[in-house]
């Protein structure tokens, strides 16, 4: 009979951290798989590469730190980090990226930290950014919608991905947000611009962009699923998108031919999956709801103020990693309510 | 400003398995064989332990006083059966510790011969003072786990202009059905203890709050209860920890006790349901306390059921009387399964605390390894007083105690609701019982530095005023000398 002292409670729920992780994964599949469909093999290679070598990676720092290995390696966390970065890579971006993109996320962004729950930033994010101040040219890169059987064939793809072919001008272009930000730069104007711009093939995700980010659709159902299935919280990804929505309204209805319309915003780029799949990061936002809404807030503003103001066309990953630096800032502030006391930690006075 | 993040009446919570089912429509047992020995602990209670006056070899009758009361808050126990005092010893207590105390044992004669008390014959008439006086006499205590001694609340009560009773017929724990079972089988009497209790206090109305998975309770509360308007029965949701008494009263009445006061400064006194129960036996029958209703279940008791259990029978006796399976027994618990402490043996009495015995198995007490916090905040969703047990246990877990009491560590109740929900298994409860434990300690420990500093003070004082008296006496000594001295030199020169 067991008489080491243990402490009530003696049930616990079934959830455990592999099925939070387990459901992630299930939810970003249909926007990568879209995503693979979309822009053929090398999309495929480059999201093996990427994610075999967040194992790689993964399993390495667990073994230099000592302790059990695969128990940690399995609880898909690595896995986590590895699908969003393929996610958020150029589809024809050579394999190193990933390898690099991989690296810098678990090495940079979680182990040197000290492991899974301790890492200031997150993890896809910190890679996406460093990857594109390091290599603009591979980053940016963007190619055409080319699915399965219309595009390039599998052993074309294979060498794009793995011996640096060159990429035909022919069939790479700009982002919807590049392309304004540079037409801007010209003196162009946004009607014009967006002349051949089409809201729903962007909603579907029928668009130049990163591999799993161009199917707004999707992400927002798989985001849906997540909430639903309490595995996260409505605060962050409304408070964000209601911040861009609202912003960029107001500017818009201001001066419609230098800001573009909320529709655009919520349909391009990283939005929507920084939204539901970074900001909504446990280990890197706020504890507390009303916290968390300061956080989605925060990155939705800095998000539109990069998108409107910045160098670059997107802001996405700069938003969310500086709030995440101020996320321990926020967490000291904001604290829930104590029972039978005032917000500010007093007891309330009796009646 | 963003209050409507909080819900008013009910904070955070869990929806645990509730595992009810085995035992709520299984009537109380009332055929448990009369055991041989009776174990009774002379500290059942909150307060100070009761002071044996009977002797070794004496008979004593059943609900005979054993041991009385000493001192403002105590509280009496009574003989649960009659038979020969065998001894007065120190036995292992139903505790994680097993530690002993001071133990009354009963060898049975079997003939529950009643000790005689005078049955007052209209009882609802009886004044204030004397239904708590007769209660405080029963040894009637809080039987919903705290075992406070109730008259001394219904004192309290009286004097400080109570409007509200708030009778906690919550019983959120998982597994326990020991209040559901008194209230399906004996709602009049619960009525009656109510009432009494009211009088006891001079309130003017009384609350009854029941779990809504309690549906055939609720009916026989209401009905029981149908005509006296002062007492209303009402459903509350199904929801741990809705029974923590100062939820229940949040719950019901939209107000929150002060974090530094008691129900009693918003006008309020909570008290349990068997509580009740116990109130009625004691004033309206001159029954003391020395019996309870226990529910055995769990994985490894093949009958689970409610069992009406004399005072100081062996948990053992009770448990293969509902047949426990030795093989598939993996943590004994007293209580439920979320605040319960762990017995190292069942070889210790039940007392008026134990509103359950389970016996759980393996596949109850599932444990999956504990991993990394990420920081998920599902306990703090899950917290109903509103802390972050997370941040907590990071404090603690570096040493840094008043780091965690800043965050709120004496506010936590233990209710365990974050250990819970944690999906990666930390023990955070271990990490604040512990945390409390060591900032007793340390308590302890500043009090006896000062205590022996005051008294290091106090010597060196004291040494300095003898030296001082030692060296006024020298001089004295020396000046006198030096006189006699002179004058004999004086003496001297005269004769010369």
């Amino acid at each position: 009979m067991n008489i080491k002292p243990i402490s009530s409670p003696h049930v616990s729920s079934a959830r455990r951290v592999d099925d939070i992780m387990k459901k992630v994964i299930l939810a970003l599949l249909p926007a990568l798989g879209f995503g693979i469909f979309l822009f053929g093999w090398s999309a495929l290679f480059l999201t093996m590469v990427t994610v075999l070598s967040a194992l790689f990676f993964e399993a390495v720092c667990l073994k230099l730190k000592g302790g059990a290995v695969e128990s940690y390696l399995r609880d898909g966390s690595a896995i986590v980090t590895g699908l969003l970065v393929a996610m958020t890579l150029p589809p024809y971006a050579p394999w190193w990226i990933g390898v690099v993109g991989s690296g810098l996320a678990i090495i940079l962004g979680k182990h040197v930290y000290g492991g899974l729950g301790q890492n200031l930033f997150n993890p896809a994010m910190l890679a996406r950014v460093a990857l594109l101040i390091s290599f603009p040219i591979e980053m940016t890169t963007w190619v055409n919608v080319s699915p399965f059987f219309t595009g390039l064939d599998i052993l074309e793809s294979f060498k794009i991905t793995f011996s640096g072919a060159e990429i035909s001008d022919a069939i790479t272009g700009a982002t919807t947000l590049g392309f304004v930000k540079t037409g801007f730069s010209q003196a162009q104007l946004l009607p014009d611009l967006l002349s051949d711009y089409s809201g729903f093939l962007a909603f579907i995700g029928w668009e130049r962009g990163s591999l799993g980010e161009t199917s707004t659709l999707l992400i927002l159902l798989g985001g849906i699923w997540l909430m639903r299935q309490g595995v996260i919280q409505w605060f962050i990804p409304v408070s964000l998108l209601a911040s861009v929505t609202l912003l960029s309204t107001i500017f818009h209805l201001v001066d419609s031919s230098h800001y573009l319309s909320a529709w655009v915003h919520l349909n391009s780029g990283a939005l929507m999956l920084v939204a539901f799949f970074i900001a909504t990061d446990y280990v890197t936002s706020p504890n507390t709801p009303l916290g968390q809404l300061i956080f989605g807030t925060g990155c939705g503003v800095l998000i539109f103020v990069i998108r409107s103001w910045g160098g670059y066309p997107e802001g996405t990953g700069f938003a969310v990693l500086l709030m995440n630096s101020v996320t321990p800032l926020i967490d000291h502030y904001i604290r829930p309510r104590i029972y039978g006391r005032t917000r500010d930690g007093k007891p309330i006075e009796g009646g | 400003m963003f209050a409507f993040l909080e819900n008013p009446k009910f904070r955070g919570g869990i929806h645990a398995e509730e595992h009810k089912a085995e035992t709520c429509d299984k009537p109380i047992a009332t055929d448990l064989p009369l055991p041989k020995r009776l174990y009774i602990p002379v500290q059942q209670h909150v307060g100070k332990p009761a002071e044996p006056i009977v002797k070794v070899g004496e008979h004593v009758l059943k609900g005979q006083l054993l041991a009385y009361s000493q001192g403002t808050i105590s509280a009496p126990v009574h003989a649960p059966s009659s038979g020969v005092i065998f001894d007065v010893q120190d036995l292992p207590a139903p505790h994680p510790s097993a530690l002993p105390i001071r133990t009354i044992v009963i060898e049975t004669d079997g003939e529950e011969k009643w000790f005689k008390y005078a049955v007052p014959e209209n009882p609802f008439e009886l004044d204030a003072e004397e239904i708590c006086l007769r209660v405080g006499g029963a040894g009637v205590v809080g039987l919903g786990g705290a075992v406070f001694p109730s008259a001394v609340k219904l004192n309290l009560g009286r004097k400080n202009q109570i409007h509200t009773l708030l009778i906690n017929a919550g019983e959120c724990e998982p597994y326990l059905t020991c209040d559901d079972l008194l209230m399906q089988e004996r709602a009049v009497e619960i009525v009656g203890g109510i009432r009494l209790m009211l009088r006891g206090m001079n309130a003017s109305k009384a609350i009854v709050g029941i779990e809504d998975n309690k549906p055939n309770a609720f009916k026989a509360m209401q009905a029981a209860s149908a005509e006296f308007d002062q007492i209303s029965v009402v459903q509350v949701p199904t929801r741990y920890p809705m029974g923590w008494d100062r939820q229940m009263l949040r719950y019901l009445t939209g107000n929150e006790i002060p974090a530094d006061g008691r129900a009693t400064d918003i006008g309020v006194v909570i008290h349990n349901v068997a509580t009740a129960y116990a109130v009625y036996q004691a004033v309206c029958l001159s029954k003391p306390l020395i019996s309870r209703v226990v529910t055995v279940s769990g994985g490894a008791v093949a009958k689970p059921q409610n069992v009406e259990v004399p005072i100081g029978t062996l948990m053992s006796e009770v448990l293969a009387f509902c047949g426990v399976e030795n093989e598939k027994l993996a943590r004994l618990i007293m209580g439920g399964p979320m605040m319960g402490e762990v017995l190292p043996h069942a070889d210790v009495p039940v007392v008026k605390a134990t509103s359950g015995i389970l016996a759980l198995s393996h596949e109850d007490i599932f444990e999956p390894e504990m991993k990394p916090c990420i920081r998920c905040s599902s306990c703090v969703t899950a917290c109903p007083v509103g802390l972050l047990p997370l941040e907590m246990a990071s404090r603690i877990k570096a040493n840094k105690l008043d780091a965690a009491v800043d965050l709120g560590l004496k506010d936590c109740i233990s209710c365990g609701s974050c250990s819970y929900v944690c999906p990666s298994n930390i023990p955070l409860v271990h990490y604040f019982k512990f945390a409390s434990g060591e900032l007793f300690s340390r308590q302890q420990r500043e009090h006896k530095a000062e205590q022996t500093k005051r008294l290091a003070d106090e010597r060196t004082k004291r040494m300095e005023r003898i030296k001082a008296e030692a060296e006024e006496d020298a001089r004295r000594v020396m000046e006198a000398r030096a006189a006699r001295q002179a004058a004999e030199a004086k003496a001297q020169e005269e004769t010369a």
